[in-house]
């Protein structure tokens, strides 16, 4: 009977698929990793000012991610995420072009962290530099008084 | 009767699990001869190289230990201390490259001769899954060592599939096991590299044998239109085979030439908090597609650069599957004939565009 097998076969595939479902969610769920309990970092110290010289940088951690500090030509102190808006390589400071340049795909920003060449679309996120007693502490942005 | 099977050890098989109709078939297996037939070597070389792969990739799992503290380190280990380390190494790194080479090779020369038609559409497909899976093999060894080139290269490359839309970003944590390139990702790749990828690839490239093996050898249409002469072919075994060996000999001589001349390198260990230096450069076999998102701007009018350039590899990509589905409704009397210049457009395409990569 016709109607007999068709209902025996809906049944099956159905069977089947929510089997596979059950399967396969477990899976996919397990191949997505947890996300990470991230130590809130609001600031961090980068050292004495006099270890950093003019025109020259360094690559600070801030929590997990890199952060770019730089002492300008003209004593300023900036600090960038150092992470390229373009594909996530780490930037470097270029005290020759006095520019942030990304070696990956020639991303060029300025030193106010725009972006003026190649291919990054964003301008690098900025942080606060502050000197308290002599040492230089690198904070969020928005921690700026 | 012949010798074989007048062997003791065959009949006690044979009496088991009937084996002459299958020497049988393998008997009657004939190889048309024409002035093309030299392609039908190149899949051969290519199941060589992959059994290479298997053997060097199975020795280097005796030393190496996935881990940021320790892949470095093994390798390394492996290179300078073992017997023989840096020979395996060097053999599995060339021996991966030459594979890739003679998947191109071979994919272009099927192409060409267009033995994806009518009814080889699915031997097509199963090739084009194990290309994909080739460069996922390629994508995912080139990390191991954990060295800075990787390192970087492997940043970028799952920062170009974040772009896909949609999907992109939860595709990007799956590959890298969470939001950046850490000892995680590491542990991933080694996963995908030494057991997923590998059984996936083999139960593929069943297929795409046994599909081989029922159809015959693809006689282009110029040689079969060509006239009603009798065709010349060479029987399987052993006269094909034996070419194939000898062949397989000057590509494991080659293959041992370049491992031993041209050791491959290790370079710097990866360093999440330094500076990506210059050269930062996937495989030659992603040159193409990275140079292309590389001369991309920006923005193009109001989609970012590496979207559109996704995009635009995607939609190439799936051409390129489907192609035995959509070229029967070319004009083939076109002259020159339009599927001949798209294999050559894309040749070229990828030959400038790897070229650009290594010299800008």
């Amino acid at each position: 009977m016709a109607t007999r097998r068709k209902f025996l076969n809906y049944v099956l595939t159905g069977g089947i698929i929510g089997w596979l479902g059950t399967v396969l969610y477990p899976v996919i769920s397990y191949l997505k990793p947890p996300p990470l309990a991230e130590a809130n970092v609001n600031s961090v110290k980068a050292g004495a000012l006099a270890d950093l010289a003019v025109n020259s940088s360094k690559i600070v951690k801030f929590g997990r991610k890199p952060v770019i500090l730089i002492r300008t030509e003209q004593n300023d102190l900036r600090a960038f995420a150092a992470t390229c808006t373009h594909l996530d390589c780490i930037v470097q400071f270029r005290p020759d072009t006095e520019q942030i340049w990304c070696a990956c795909h020639n991303g060029i920003y300025d030193l106010k962290g725009r972006n003026v060449s190649g291919p990054p679309p964003r301008p690098l996120d900025e942080f606060s530099v502050n000197i308290i007693d002599d040492e230089i502490v690198i904070a969020q942005e928005s921690e700026k008084g | 009767m012949n010798d074989l099977e007048r062997s003791k050890w065959f009949n006690w098989l044979d009496e088991r699990f009937n084996l002459k109709p299958l020497v049988e078939f393998m008997r009657h297996k004939e190889v048309p001869v024409h002035r093309y037939s030299v392609w039908y070597y190149m899949g051969g070389v290519t199941l060589f190289l992959f059994v290479i792969q298997v053997f060097s990739g199975i020795l280097l799992l005796f030393y190496y230990q996935p881990g940021v503290d320790s892949a470095y380190e093994s390798v390394r280990f492996l290179m300078t201390k073992v017997e023989f380390g840096w020979l395996f190494r060097s053999i599995h790194s060339w021996s991966a490259n030459l594979m890739v080479f003679f998947i191109f090779v071979h994919m272009f020369s099927t192409f060409f001769t267009g033995s994806y038609r009518k009814p080889r559409e699915l031997t097509w497909i199963s090739g084009f899954i194990l290309l994909a899976l080739a460069l996922g093999f390629g994508f995912s060894g080139y990390l191991l060592p954990w060295n800075e080139l990787a390192f970087f290269a492997t940043k970028v490359g799952t920062d170009i599939v974040g772009a896909v839309p949609l999907v992109g970003d939860m595709i990007r944590t799956v590959l890298r096991g969470g939001e950046d390139v850490t000892g995680g990702t590491l542990l991933r790749f080694y996963a995908f590299h030494v057991a997923m990828l590998p059984a996936i690839f083999t139960v593929v490239l069943a297929v795409h044998l046994l599909l081989i093996q029922r159809q015959g050898m693809h006689e282009p249409e110029s040689v079969s239109a060509a006239g009603t002469q009798v065709k010349k072919t060479m029987p399987f075994f052993p006269n094909f085979f034996l070419r194939d060996a000898l062949l397989w000999m000057v590509v494991l001589n080659i293959l041992l030439y370049l491992a031993v001349f041209f050791p491959w390198e290790l370079g710097e260990k990866a360093d999440a908090f330094v500076p990506a230096p210059a050269g930062i450069r996937p495989e030659w076999y992603f040159m193409f597609m990275f140079q292309t998102l590389k001369l991309l701007p920006a923005h193009v009018l109001f989609i970012e650069g590496e979207v559109l350039g996704i995009l635009f590899f995607i939609l190439i990509a799936a051409a390129w599957l489907t192609v035995p589905f959509w070229e029967t409704k070319i004009n083939r009397n076109i002259r020159p004939r339009p599927m001949t210049v798209i294999g050559i457009a894309a040749i070229i395409f990828i030959i400038v565009m790897t070229v650009l990569g290594y010299v800008l």
